[in-house]
């Protein structure tokens, strides 16, 4: 039967998810340089576009169709997201909870993790890949690792198909929104499309000024806002689990935005707006796969960990010598793995009976060792597959623009535009000398030959 | 006639401006620079990482004045915008062959 609460809780979700990726998108905008926002956005938006209509055709089905192979990929049940429902069965799911809702309100929810993840790979190679090799990455990795991953987690038994999942119903990891499936399958991606593309002219001695800190903090808040519907929504019902997920959420946030600021007020002297932003992400990255699954002190536990021990990883990078230009490592890869692993210490059934108790309940290593093995599986997975379909794309269509064209700027190169017209005290209306407005205005473009006049 | 060219820092230009209005100068030139002197720039962290700032931003005024006039200006100009801390700037005074008022075609000290 269908729970009317239910539905519109789990779509207004789908609607706060998908508001996410614009919000990433200035997020990361904000972080590269002005000549680079334009792409750094597109790079974002157009995981919109791509992955809705791969989700469509096989993306959904791939991932929630009943299970074609152990527990590994998802069957083509749903293809076209419209043929053979099972048995006809009114497009319901998740009745025998009481928190029934349609499909397609299920597909809708989880259609806008597929999209943001590809997005969130995005900031490891900002500034320097062709557009549509960008555009065939996304296609193939969300095929050939997204899909499947996001049906060993995501996919339950009994849900949308008879039989789910490998991680979700045989090896009982705890993930309630995605800690492994997005986040740690996110971050190992970019490291390892980072590997592949290898670094940005001039970095590490130039690394990058961020163009926009406004804008940053402003994609952060649109983050933490939709990110509401990310875990509170992935309670996929109008019910407890949703409120504990909105309160561990919302209190493992507020612990890891100060957990960032104490590292650089000791290591840096000052407390940034970048620290405050990316210790914000940071907690709402950790909280992911735990926030039903801790009661309210273990939110605060989990964020403040996630915000100190990932602003101390951002210099990994440079040790290293790899271009993780927006650190999709630290703050997505080690955040993923932080708030997977503690479920193992801080997991408690006392509030979600579908919790389990960690070391610090009572639970021993039970749950530890499930959770370790679930995020080694989806790391190793997704950081050899990327590699080798970023290997691929490389080495046949190719994946970087030229050096000249970097230097020149990808926005004019795989765009032909600018972000800003600000140019000099006028603000670049008529009467300045620089901006494209005087020129052109003053020679109307020339239609080309037969074009309609 | 000169020119009274003067770097100063932007937030002093509303006091400049008006300094320069009072000894009856009739226009000027204003533009936004960067570039350093013995001050050098500044430092700034982004996630851990120092980005040294070398060019400040910084204004440049110029007025073209008749001889009389030059000292004035420069003077006004440096006693305004002084604030005794390092990166205060510079004013320099350089001599102009002729000046054309474009709209009449007057030349010299008529076109100021």
């Amino acid at each position: 039967m269908l729970n009317a609460g239910s539905t519109a809780w789990v779509l207004a979700s789908a609607a706060l998810v998908m508001l996410m990726t614009p919000g990433l998108a200035f997020f990361y905008g904000g972080m590269v340089r002005s000549k680079s926002v334009l792409n750094m956005l597109m790079m974002n938006f157009m995981c919109l576009a791509i992955v809705g209509v791969l989700w469509c055709l096989y993306g959904f089905s791939l991932a929630f169709g009943n299970d074609a192979f152990g527990g590994l990929i998802g069957g083509g049940a749903y293809l076209g997201l419209g043929n053979a429902f099972p048995d006809g069965s009114q497009y319901i799911t998740g009745t025998s909870s009481g928190d029934g809702i349609p499909i397609y309100a299920f597909a809708m929810f989880q259609l806008m993790f597929a999209i943001i993840t590809p997005a969130l790979i995005s900031g490891a190679v900002p500034e320097r890949i062709k557009f549509w090799s960008w555009g065939l990455f996304v296609v193939l990795w969300s095929t050939i690792v997204y899909f499947p991953v996001a049906h060993w987690v995501f996919a339950f038994d009994g849900y949308t198909g008879e039989t789910g999942g490998w991680i979700a119903n045989q090896l009982k990891a705890l993930d309630f929104a995605g800690g492994t499936a997005v986040h740690i399958n996110a971050g190992a991606a970019g490291l390892a499309l980072a590997l592949v593309l290898g670094k940005r002219r001039g970095w590490p001695r130039d690394p990058g000024r961020p163009h926009s800190l406004p804008f940053v903090l402003l994609g952060a808040s649109l983050l933490w806002f939709g990110w509401y519907g990310f875990n509170a929504g992935s309670a996929l019902g109008a019910n407890s689990n949703a409120a504990i997920a909105f309160t561990t959420t919302t209190l493992a946030t507020c612990a890891a935005t100060i957990g960032w600021l104490v590292v650089e007020q000791f290591r840096d002297g000052k407390p940034t707006t970048l620290g405050a932003a990316s210790g914000a992400v940071a907690g709402l990255v950790a909280i992911t796969p735990a926030c039903a699954f801790v009661n309210p002190l273990g939110g605060l536990a989990v964020g403040f960990i996630a915000g100190a021990v990932c602003a101390l990883c951002v210099s990994i990078k440079f040790k290293l010598g790899f271009d993780d230009s927006l650190d999709v490592v630290a703050v997505h890869l080690i955040g993923g793995l932080i708030g997977t692993i503690l479920i193992g210490f801080f997991g408690t059934n006392s509030l979600n009976t579908a919790g389990a108790n960690g070391l610090f309940y009572g639970g021993g290593f039970d749950q530890l060792w499930r959770q370790l093995v679930a995020a080694v599986a989806v790391l190793l997975y997704s950081f050899i597959l990327t590699s080798i379909i970023a290997l691929l794309i490389k080495s046949t269509v190719g994946f970087r623009v030229s050096d000249e064209e970097e230097a020149a700027g990808i926005d004019e190169s795989q765009h032909a535009e600018s972000g800003y017209d600000y140019s000099g005290l006028s603000g670049g209306g008529n009467h300045s000398l620089l901006g494209a407005g005087a020129t052109g205005s003053a020679t109307p473009a020339t239609p080309r030959e037969g074009a309609p006049r | 006639m000169k020119m009274v060219t003067a770097i100063i820092k932007p937030f002093v230009l509303e006091d400049v401006k008006g300094a320069l209005e009072q000894l009856g100068v009739l226009g000027m030139t204003v533009s936004e620079v960067q570039g350093y002197g013995r001050q050098k720039g500044h430092t700034e962290v982004y996630r851990g990482a120092e980005y040294s700032v070398d060019f400040v931003p910084k204004v440049r005024i110029e007025v073209v004045t008749d001889d009389s006039t030059a000292e004035k200006v420069l003077d006004a100009i440096a006693e305004t915008a002084r604030t005794g801390k390092i990166g205060d700037g510079k004013v320099w005074v350089t001599p102009i062959e002729t000046v054309v008022r474009v709209r009449t075609g007057e030349r010299g000290a008529d076109a100021l």
